[in-house]
């Protein structure tokens, strides 16, 4: 179970963009978190993730609180999740191939050598793996972000706008990727996005941003996305 | 009527090192009128925007352009020199709404700032920055705003009136609703829409579905460089549909369809497949799709079904 309790957080901490917003996730779910850009959504989802430290509240990973953030979480819950951002291009280290891209975090945590299914699994093919990122496509690339978040074999999966860039059959086929994934492996899934459509079909449950965050409005200001 | 915007087996190559060659726009043929939106759709990599490149003279030095894109009857834009292209034809006849227009605005100089010199370079006049502003809904009292105090919609109504101050015919938009929400994405296309309405043609490119839906009179479908399918837009998003194989999977795979993607991914450019190059993930494909099929002005594809009468 991934449980946030009562989180508050945001970049200047006289204007949380997130403000006491509480949301559970049981295991092996999937949940669509729909908001308009900059309502605070993927700040959320980088707390959820142990990517950013909230000011205030509590981030419950399979029962055990969560102490440390982003390279000061414990390995075994920083492992637990892999996260999808929405733009490949700076989610990539460009000098990397595709191949070692994929393997990173196999690499950095001492994990066994072997991207071969995960390849397969995204549809990219040796010749692509051998490339730089400035030599595939957009798409090619958000297939290689989701295998590098699937590498550790993570319980939950954090999906921030995965597919805003992409097209629609690039899209089918990544979403398609993530559930087989989860069928298998039994992962929880919190996808994040501002396409109702998407997530309806996506997801077991979808849950409003204006349902969970009543009193925080769109801010205009936040990290990841600005607002009319 | 001459159509605004002719454009007739356009085909554009890439020399790269090694004598390697990419094909990046093949024998692209289409016309556009004024007051008619068209909107290109296809999946990324599959040389949209070169086509753009190429008919506003942005094509960089390794590519080589052949066929014609007459402007207005005349004016060759890919035979055209720069001179002639920098002074008469970009923001003159063409304007560009630009893809991420906060990169596209200069992130050291207001809005004002960059609206004074645009009308100043184009129309030679001093002031009428407020309406130039209102002319794409901008509000002025943003119009002393740098770019970074922008929220992605006043950024794309800021990109969208520097478009518009050189009262250019065609207004060519890359990809102008890429990563802006639903709701954004329906205000941008409607004012696309409204600047059609008002006569200005409109060549739309774009891999979001919805936006061509909203606001297209007409879709041109492309794969692997090459136009597979034009058609009216209501009948390609309605009934009877698509008629080639590849547009039929790019409908299915919308979330509010079968949200089944096509199998595979397209080829890559600088390695076409003889033949159709949507063959090897076409449901359909028998022998015959080892010649490239011909484009009739409709459809490109061996097996598509007949145009029914309607």
């Amino acid at each position: 179970m991934l449980e946030l309790r009562g989180i508050t957080a945001g970049y200047d901490r006289r204007a949380p963009v997130v403000r006491d917003v509480s949301l559970t996730l049981a295991a092996g779910e999937s949940v669509g978190l729909l908001g308009p850009s900059g309502c605070g959504k993927s700040t959320l989802a980088r707390v959820a993730a142990l990517l950013h430290r909230p000011d205030a509240g509590t981030v419950v990973v399979d029962g055990t609180e969560a102490r440390g953030w982003r390279h000061r979480a414990p390995r075994a819950q920083r492992t637990a999740f892999g996260v999808v951002f929405q733009q490949p291009r700076l989610s990539a280290d460009p000098r990397l191939r595709l191949r070692d891209l994929i393997a990173e975090p196999l690499r950095a945590t001492g994990a066994p050598d072997g991207i071969g299914e995960l390849a397969t699994a995204v549809g990219l093919s040796d010749d692509l793996l051998a490339r730089r990122p400035h030599q595939v496509s957009d798409g090619q690339l958000q297939r290689a972000c989701l295998a590098r978040a699937l590498a550790l074999r993570p319980r939950w999966l954090v999906c921030d706008e995965m597919t805003a860039m992409l097209d629609a059959s690039t899209t089918a086929a990544l979403v398609s990727v993530v559930e087989d994934y989860r069928r298998e492996n039994g992962a929880g899934l919190l996808a994040v996005g501002h396409d109702p459509v998407l997530l309806g079909r996506w997801c077991d449950r979808v849950v409003r941003w204006t349902d969970l965050a009543p009193g925080s409005g769109p801010t205009g200001g936040g990290q990841a996305g600005r607002g009319m | 009527m001459t159509p605004l915007l002719d454009v007739r087996g356009l085909t554009v190559r890439f020399r790269m090192p090694g004598g390697r060659e990419v094909a990046a726009v093949t024998d692209v043929s289409f016309e556009l009128r004024e007051g008619e939106c068209l909107a290109l759709i296809g999946e990324s990599g599959c040389g949209k925007s070169v086509l753009a490149s190429a008919l506003l003279g942005l094509l960089p030095g390794n590519a080589v352009a052949s066929g014609r894109a007459l402007l207005g009857g005349g004016l060759d834009l890919t035979a055209a020199d720069e001179r002639v292209l920098a002074r008469t034809v970009r923001g003159r006849r063409v304007g560009l709404v630009p893809q991420s227009p906060s990169a596209h605005l200069t992130p050291v100089r207001t809005v004002r700032s960059h609206l004074r010199e645009t009308l100043r370079e184009l129309t030679g006049r001093r002031g009428g920055e407020e309406a130039a502003a209102a002319r794409a809904s901008f509000p002025a009292d943003h119009l002393d705003r740098y770019p970074h105090q922008l929220s992605g919609g006043l950024a794309q109504r800021a990109a969208t009136a520097l478009a518009l101050v050189g009262d250019a015919p065609l207004l060519l938009a890359d990809e102008p609703t890429t990563g802006l929400d639903r709701e954004l994405v329906e205000r941008t296309a409607d004012e696309l829409r409204r600047h059609v309405d008002a006569g200005h043609a409109l060549l739309m490119i774009t891999h979001d579905l919805a936006a061509a839906e909203r606001i297209a009179d007409r879709v041109a479908v492309m794969y692997a460089g090459r136009i597979v399918e034009l058609a009216d837009a209501a009948r390609f998003f309605g009934s009877p549909g698509p008629r080639h194989p590849y547009a039929r999977g790019l409908l299915d795979a919308l979330p509010e369809r079968s949200f089944t993607p096509i199998p595979g991914m397209p080829p890559e450019l600088d390695a076409l497949p003889p033949g159709c190059a949507f063959a090897a993930r076409c449901p359909s494909a028998t022998d015959a799709c080892a010649a490239v099929p011909a484009f009739d002005g409709t459809v490109a594809c061996h097996h598509a079904p007949e145009a029914s009468r309607a």
